[in-house]
């Protein structure tokens, strides 16, 4: 293992070496396929705007045991950095009306609030905590934030076909020191470009978690949302199903909505 | 308007009559009556406030939420006065309705609480938390009513939080707020913002009873309310604020003019019985907090500068107080994030006007254990640098289905000598287990 690690060092370095110089010379493009490619998936979803949704979590252990959370997602975009995202939860009851505010960013760390309702508190948060889990699931902050191109470097492995659907296989490496992850591979489709599955390797390159993506519908004619995810530790035998519903583009959201002020408003 | 404050003015004398005069009966004679034995005024408005919550709730696709929580406290040590009792058993019940129209650009919210203690009547008490409307015009929001905020970063005290009174009955940390009658204006610009506070109604402080722990030696006679300004508890209080982010940086800067939220305690004897006589002063109060965030660290400050306008004490012009610290944490320690606090409280008041945050540090640690329970545990120690005293808070919660919830919390006040300021509660250590069923 330590050779393999080693081995993938050597080339997070020489790609660190290659891409930090000219990240996007037409040139580089074309001799990086992995950057190539997540560039255009990137593209493909560049424009929506912004976009609401409610969130069924189910959280489930090794015994089997589930437990359920209700939250409703806003989304805006902001062009030149990461998305503006804030998260309301519903159920359980006693975390209801609590809000989660975060500015993504491309190469600085998030921002992040926190609404508390029964002291009608605003906290601000440190977002050093990307590797936790959000809510007591598997998905950890880094998860659920933003994705975006900048934040990772990439590699092409191979083409891969399975549920009758040809993929690009891809890894990427988190250039952020705190991420949880050293890869990830990720399985994109080549027709739409849309993400299957992820696997996240930890820090000491094992396979910790699966992220599988399902149900993918398409809104304003170009935009896919996958309506099911589902996250398995493989370490802990833990998972958490996302399923996501009542997808609404074109708010109208603005800046305005993703104030603190705004947060406190908030339903 | 005017007509509106004075109608609200009236609900709020009306609680005040009930919590004094009417629950305290009610208790008495553990009769359910309530209503049948107010005055026919009080029954004729709660009934109004009922009927147009039910039809606003019939009418309208509104959302009505509530909880009731059950309290036990257990006292360690046998009470200072034989009136106070061991252990005190308490029922809560606060619920909340909103209605939003016009795509959320109006909304009424109207959060009623109650508290029904066992033993000390002024524990029991009702409250209007909320009762509001707020209008949304572009950039500009109104509100009509009462409201209850928070202004402020740090942890171990809230310098700067001045608009809404503590409700000191609930508990002694002064987080539990009366609802503050206002019309405020809240303003959204790119360069942060703007917020500004009318306040035509004065709520005054809730204090324990004879029987009450966690008090004064003397008892605080509410009757005996007494104010500076000849205007009383009509008092226009106004304030203002502004807040913005600047990257790592959350700053805010306020001002407050009108009547003092805490009250000092005079002397006065009544029919040979000696009680505290709260006096309210006029207060004008600058107030600057700040937070840098930084990876793992959250650096905080509160500060106020205070503008004295006390004829009991004339000598007293201004006074300066400021809290500030760290907070750090290590994240994912067996999925555990545990997290360090560290503040200095300073005040330059001395002597008998002294707070009791006046030069101590608060050391404190945080527990998030990630579960699926959101259990979390926050133990602090606080340490008067010159008196000595010590005062421990452990406060521990978790969640225990999806509608129910657990709370206990520990309190230890370490005090020997009569003139520290924790003296009078040196026999109240106790501990609280808290069950909430939200509904």
């Amino acid at each position: 293992m330590t050779l393999k690690f080693s081995i993938l060092t050597l080339i997070v370095v020489l790609l660190s070496l290659v891409t930090s110089t000219t990240v996007f010379s037409n040139s580089e493009l074309y001799n990086n396929r992995g950057l190539e490619i997540a560039i255009e998936a990137d593209r493909r979803d560049t424009g929506f705007g912004d976009s609401s949704a409610s969130i069924q979590m189910i959280l489930r252990n090794r015994h089997g045991e589930v437990s359920h959370r209700e939250l409703r997602n806003k989304t805006l975009e902001v062009e030149n950095d990461g998305d503006k995202v804030i998260i309301i939860f519903d159920t359980p009851r006693d975390v209801r009306g609590t809000a989660f505010m975060s500015f993504t960013h491309k190469f600085e760390p998030d921002d992040q609030w926190l609404y508390l309702p029964a002291l009608k508190r605003i906290k601000r948060i440190a977002s050093r905590n990307k590797s936790g889990p959000f809510m007591g699931s598997e998905f950890a902050y880094e998860d659920i934030s933003s994705q975006e191109v900048e934040k990772y470097r990439y590699k092409y492995i191979k083409n891969e076909t399975f549920d009758g659907r040809k993929h690009f296989l891809i890894e990427r490496y988190p250039l952020d020191q705190k991420s949880g992850y050293v890869r990830q591979k990720v399985w994109i489709d080549q027709s739409e470009y849309r993400i299957w599955k992820i696997d996240f390797y930890n820090q000491t390159d094992t396979l910790l978690k699966t992220l599988n993506f399902d149900d993918y519908q398409q809104y304003l004619g170009r935009y896919w949302r996958a309506n099911i995810m589902e996250m398995k530790n493989h370490l802990t035998g833990k998972s958490t199903l996302l399923k996501w519903r009542d997808f609404h583009f074109n708010n109208g959201f603005t800046e305005q909505e993703f104030t603190r002020h705004a947060l406190k408003k908030i339903r | 308007m005017v007509k509106f404050f004075d109608s609200m003015r009236r609900i709020l004398s009306i609680f005040n009559e009930f919590n004094r005069k009417i629950w305290p009966q009610w208790i008495g004679r553990s009769s359910f009556s309530i209503l049948g034995q107010a005055p026919r005024m009080i029954r004729n408005r709660c009934y109004c406030i009922l009927l147009t919550l039910i039809l606003q709730t019939a009418l309208h696709a509104a959302e009505w939420t509530g909880k009731i929580g059950i309290e036990k406290r257990n006292f360690e040590n046998a009470p200072l006065s034989p009136l106070q009792r061991r252990d005190s058993l308490s029922a809560t019940f606060e619920s909340e309705f909103y209605h939003d129209w016009q795509q959320g650009k109006q909304r009424i919210v109207v959060t009623p609480f109650a508290r029904l203690d066992q033993s000390d009547r002024e524990r029991s008490h009702v409250d209007l938390r909320e009762f509001y409307w707020r209008g949304s015009y572009s950039k500009v929001d109104l509100y009509i009513g009462l409201r209850k905020l928070f202004w402020g970063v740090t942890e171990s005290i809230h310098l700067i939080d001045i608009i809404n009174q503590s409700d000191m009955v609930e508990n002694i940390d002064g987080e539990d707020k009366l609802g503050q009658p206002m019309i405020s204006l809240a303003y959204t610009t790119t360069r942060g913002d703007w917020e500004f506070f009318l306040m035509p109604y004065f709520r005054e402080r809730t204090f324990p009873g004879t029987v009450g722990r966690l008090r004064t030696p003397l008892v605080v006679d509410p009757e005996r309310t007494l104010y500076e300004s000849a205007a009383g508890k009509n008092h226009r209080d106004y304030a203002l604020r502004w807040s913005h982010i600047i990257n790592d940086w959350d700053l805010g800067l306020s001002y407050f003019h009108g009547t003092n939220r805490t009250p000092q305690l005079m002397t006065v004897t009544d029919n040979h019985a000696v009680v505290l006589s709260p006096y309210y002063t006029q207060l004008d109060q600058l107030g600057l907090d700040l937070q840098y965030t930084h990876n793992a660290w959250l650096w905080k400050w509160e500060s106020v500068l205070r503008l004295h306008n006390n004829r009991l004490n004339p000598k007293l012009k201004r006074s300066y107080a400021a809290v500030g610290g760290g907070e750090y944490t290590w994240y994912s320690i067996f999925s555990t994030d545990i997290g360090m606090i560290l503040e200095y409280q300073y005040d330059n008041r001395s002597g008998l006007q002294a707070p009791v945050a006046n030069n101590d540090i608060a050391i404190g640690t945080r527990f998030t254990f990630n579960d699926k329970d959101d259990s979390t545990l926050l133990a602090v120690l606080v340490i008067d640098v010159e008196q000595r005293s010590r005062f421990v808070s452990i406060e521990a919660s978790r969640r225990l289905d999806n509608n129910l919830s657990v709370n206990i919390e520990m309190r230890i006040f370490s005090s020997s000598t009569p003139q520290e300021r924790l003296y009078s509660l040196r026999n109240d250590d106790y501990f609280e287990i808290l069950l909430t069923k939200y509904f």
